[in-house]
């Protein structure tokens, strides 16, 4: 007597990631998790690159003389870190890969909106990409990522054009991802999934596209003028041809300080999926934090005068952005707090994915109460372009933004390649990450403090041993950043295979199996609960 | 040991104890909140961490009270530290006193010159009497830098085709760095130098031997190129010839032609010599006869003039 083979569906689906092979597969992809690797491994290769010019900055600032590279050089160096590490890795990295491929898996949809516009996203982004890359081959640019002018217009010699134009075009990229966010959240919720009931990353994210829809065009504007004036010297920002070099900071920095909160507010997605998952919590004071995300997009439109509390502006305007500055404070403190409270009365446990999200809150508090002294006019004056403001921004881009993307891409990896990473290696890599991190950036505000300026290449003996402490951390750091690169690379070919929810975590992406089917689900799910509720009785969705 | 290792740099100003206080308020209330979060977050990880792997918690709702405690006190507190920031920042930045000692800075790719009312000129070095206001007037020949005493808690960008001007009381003889602090190319982290404060016996001793070894005062040298370029045959000394004369001038109110009034101060001096048709003082013929002098003059030279038309009069601003 024979039986009919039934095999496990589960064992014998389609995922996105077997559906087709080849190089052509990946590149003509619409599917949003494809796009989403794509970015994946287009970041990470610019994150690598940009580290590697932080090594030889904190290798060359280990002596108080200029030794181990010429002045040229330096400036490059550090340049070349900012504008790779901001442009093309710490915008795009959690919109671009972890949103790519969770938000319309959350909100139970097929795909983004317009999956074409995607794909070419990503190719807009390469396209900047290699425009930069050719500016770093042919010698680098030496303005700082600010390109203040007149230096970048009229006064450096170095690959301005090339870079610039490499940002600009990366713009375009950003602009797109943001749109296509945008209409996917408003249009693409499944049945049920109204507004109070999105997983706050989705708020996150919303917050962010706003941000790069309405801030990147101005930054590509500016960098428009500096074109202009560069190559045909029409008089913009030049006083010598009759512009005013204040004008470019208050263009750059009306995208460059919401830029930031492009960079922080996904990261602060991702942490609310973390703490909650891992403390099998409903978060505590959802609509708070949903509409601190919403607050600190609209604020950061009104504060870019505070980079140029010393630039000569007027001390009433300065007054002004001191004050929306400081606001800013209050719905950042809204989240830690409400994060913090939502570990009360959980259950607590401690994987790889949520020991970055415990560093991260930790690293953003001191990263946002050093915002308050950045914001206060009168020691802003002092510790202005000083090293104070490196290990501001550090604290947030770096201890905030990178910790909750590794965080992320830990907690979702199981998700996204369908394998399970060694757990106690990542652990000891988040901890190294934690020191190593710590170490290189709390001695530089203590160095700020005492009055080293940023962006030296030659500095006074007195500053050299919170320098080395700083060099050391680094090289800490360094090495925790490249444990994590090798583990994922081989749980790819050796890591246990992932079940479909390795965490017992809510939320619909963890309903569809590791990894998903092309079209993520089979049949629309339907939500019937709010998100993060871990009580017994609940089922927040069900496939119907 | 901590001579050694030290946290704050040293205190030689009048601004910096008032800016450390602030400094040390923040410090304070950050150590505060980031020990709340670090002893909360450890204490709720160990007490409610996971004992079983079936454990599902309580669920636990917001709490409006708590949501409003955490908005307000952080609230007033930022709130406050504005107003205290925003008071000392407005005393900083804003006109220094009558007495102050004024001196011009030119920041030029990699180095700052000074000069000094009584004529002395330097470079990289800016030697100053303590106990007494000094008021720096400051431009660029290129790109913008930015002139810093960490020791004085001073710090203010020096921007190409405008003035800057900042002031401060050194309290103490010493010497103390000056730093460039805005990116400025190459040789950025070069273009330091030193502020050197003196008791005001040793001051005067450092004047009378010459300083920079020019005995020809700033305005005498304002007055000099004042003749070598002949303003003076348009702008007579008392009666107008075909420019406005220049007496009294500096600080006064002036009548345009087009019916606005402008205050003289450097800014419009400056604007007047560099383009001179921008504001057309109200009598005399648009567009002017006066040929622009941008590019002719060097910005250390466009400071000897204003020196000049300061010393013929007028209100001090």
């Amino acid at each position: 007597m024979s039986t009919p083979v039934v095999e496990s569906p589960r064992a014998s689906r389609v995922n996105y990631l077997n559906v087709s092979y080849g190089i052509r597969s990946w590149l003509f992809t619409t599917d949003h998790k494809r796009i989403a690797l794509l970015y994946l491994v287009s970041v990470t290769l610019f994150f690598f690159l940009g580290g590697f010019f932080a090594v030889l900055i904190r290798l060359e600032l280990m002596t108080p003389p200029g030794d181990l590279v010429q002045s040229e050089t330096y400036n490059r160096l550090f340049t070349m870190h900012g504008v790779i590490m901001i442009f093309f890795f710490l915008i795009p990295a959690i919109p671009a890969v972890l949103g790519n491929f969770l938000v319309p898996l959350m909100i139970g949809a097929r795909d983004l909106a317009f999956p074409r516009l995607n794909l070419l996203s990503w190719y807009i982004y390469t396209l900047g990409g290699l425009f930069t890359l050719a500016a770093t081959l042919f010698g680098g640019v030496d303005t700082g990522w600010t390109f203040y002018t007149p230096y970048s217009s009229t006064y450096s010699n170095s690959n301005v054009m090339l870079t610039a134009v490499g940002i600009f075009i990366t713009g375009f990229s950003s602009i797109l991802t943001g749109l296509n966010f945008l209409v996917t959240i408003h249009k693409m919720r499944a049945p049920g999934m109204v507004w109070f009931r999105l997983p706050l990353f989705i708020w996150a994210h919303y917050a962010t596209s706003l941000i790069m829809i309405l801030g990147t065009p101005v930054v590509a504007i500016a960098i428009l003028l500096v074109g202009l004036e560069r190559l045909f010297h029409i008089g913009i920002f030049d006083p010598k041809l009759g512009g005013d070099p204040l004008l470019f900071q208050h263009l750059f920095w009306f995208y460059s300080h919401p830029a930031v909160y492009i960079m922080i507010l996904p990261a602060m997605g991702v942490i609310n999926e973390l703490i909650t998952c891992f403390s099998r919590r409903r978060i505590f004071g959802y609509s708070f934090i949903a509409f601190s995300s919403i607050a600190i997009a609209t604020l950061g439109f009104l504060v870019w005068g505070h980079h140029m509390f010393t630039s000569g502006q007027s001390v009433y305007a300065g007054m002004v952005f001191s004050v929306l500055s400081m606001l800013v404070a209050i719905p950042s403190a809204v989240k830690v707090f409400n994060w913090t409270a939502t570990l009360y009365k959980g259950s607590v446990s401690y994987q790889a994915p949520m020991l970055y999200a415990l560093g991260f809150i930790g690293l953003f508090t001191i990263g946002g109460l050093t915002g308050i002294f950045l914001a206060t006019l009168a020691v802003d004056v002092h510790v202005h372009d000083t090293y104070f403001v490196v290990a501001h921004f550090h604290y947030i881009m770096v201890g905030g933004t990178i910790m909750a993307y590794l965080g992320g891409l830990h907690y979702w990896w199981p998700k996204m390649t369908g394998k399970v990473y060694p757990e106690g290696w990542a652990r000891f890599a988040a901890l190294v990450i934690f020191v190593g991190f710590n170490l290189t950036f709390l001695p530089q505000f203590v160095l700020g403090y005492l009055g080293m300026p940023r962006r030296y290449h030659v500095y006074p003996e007195e500053f050299q041993v919170l320098n080395v402490m700083s060099s050391a951390g680094a090289s800490i750091l360094g090495v925790g950043y490249l444990i994590p690169m090798i583990y994922f690379i081989w749980s790819l070919r050796y890591g246990p295979k992932a079940p479909e929810n390795p965490w017992g975590a809510k939320g619909l992406e963890w309903l569809v199996p590791s990894p998903p089917p092309p079209h993520n689900f089979d049949v629309t799910p339907v939500v019937t609960g709010e998100p993060y509720d871990y009580s017994p009785k609940s089922e927040g969705a069900h496939v119907r | 040991m901590w001579r050694d290792f030290p946290l704050l740099p040293e205190r030689a100003s009048t601004f910096a104890p008032e800016v450390d206080a602030l400094y040390g308020f923040l410090v304070g209330m950050s150590l505060f909140f980031i020990a709340l979060i670090f002893i909360l977050i450890t204490v709720f990880a160990i007490k409610y961490r996971r004992r079983s792997e079936e454990e599902v918690p309580p669920p636990v709702r917001g709490s409006l009270t708590l949501e409003i405690i955490w908005i307000a006190v952080p609230l007033g507190l930022v709130l406050m530290i504005f107003g205290w920031g925003a008071a000392l920042y407005f005393k900083m930045y804003g006109r220094a006193p009558a007495e102050a000692l004024e001196v011009y800075v030119v920041g030029k790719q990699w180095m700052w010159h000074i000069q000094h009312p009584t004529g002395q000129r330097e470079i990289n070095e800016l030697h100053i009497p303590a106990g007494r206001p000094i008021k720096l007037t400051m431009t660029t020949e290129d790109v913008i830098h930015s002139f810093y005493i960490p020791d004085f808690r001073v710090k203010k960008d020096v921007v190409p085709g405008r003035y800057t001007s900042i002031w401060f009381e050194a309290t103490r003889p010493g010497r103390y760095r000056l730093f460039c602090a805005e990116y400025c190319g190459t040789k950025h982290s070069e273009m330091s130098g030193w502020v050197i404060v003196m008791n005001p016996v040793e001051y005067q001793n450092w004047l009378n031997s010459g300083g920079g070894g020019r005995i020809e005062s700033l305005a005498q040298a304002g007055e000099r190129l004042f003749q070598q370029l002949a303003c003076h045959t348009c702008h007579g000394e008392d009666d107008p010839g075909l420019g406005p004369s220049l007496r009294g001038l500096f600080g006064r109110p002036v009548r345009l032609a087009d019916g606005r009034t402008v205050v003289a101060d450097e800014a419009y001096l400056r604007e007047s010599i560099l383009n001179p048709d921008a504001k057309i003082v109200a009598g005399f013929a648009s567009p002017s006869s006066m040929p622009t002098y941008q590019g002719q003059i060097t910005e250390e030279q466009l400071l000897q003039l204003l020196a000049y038309l300061k010393s013929l009069g007028g209100e001090q601003r």
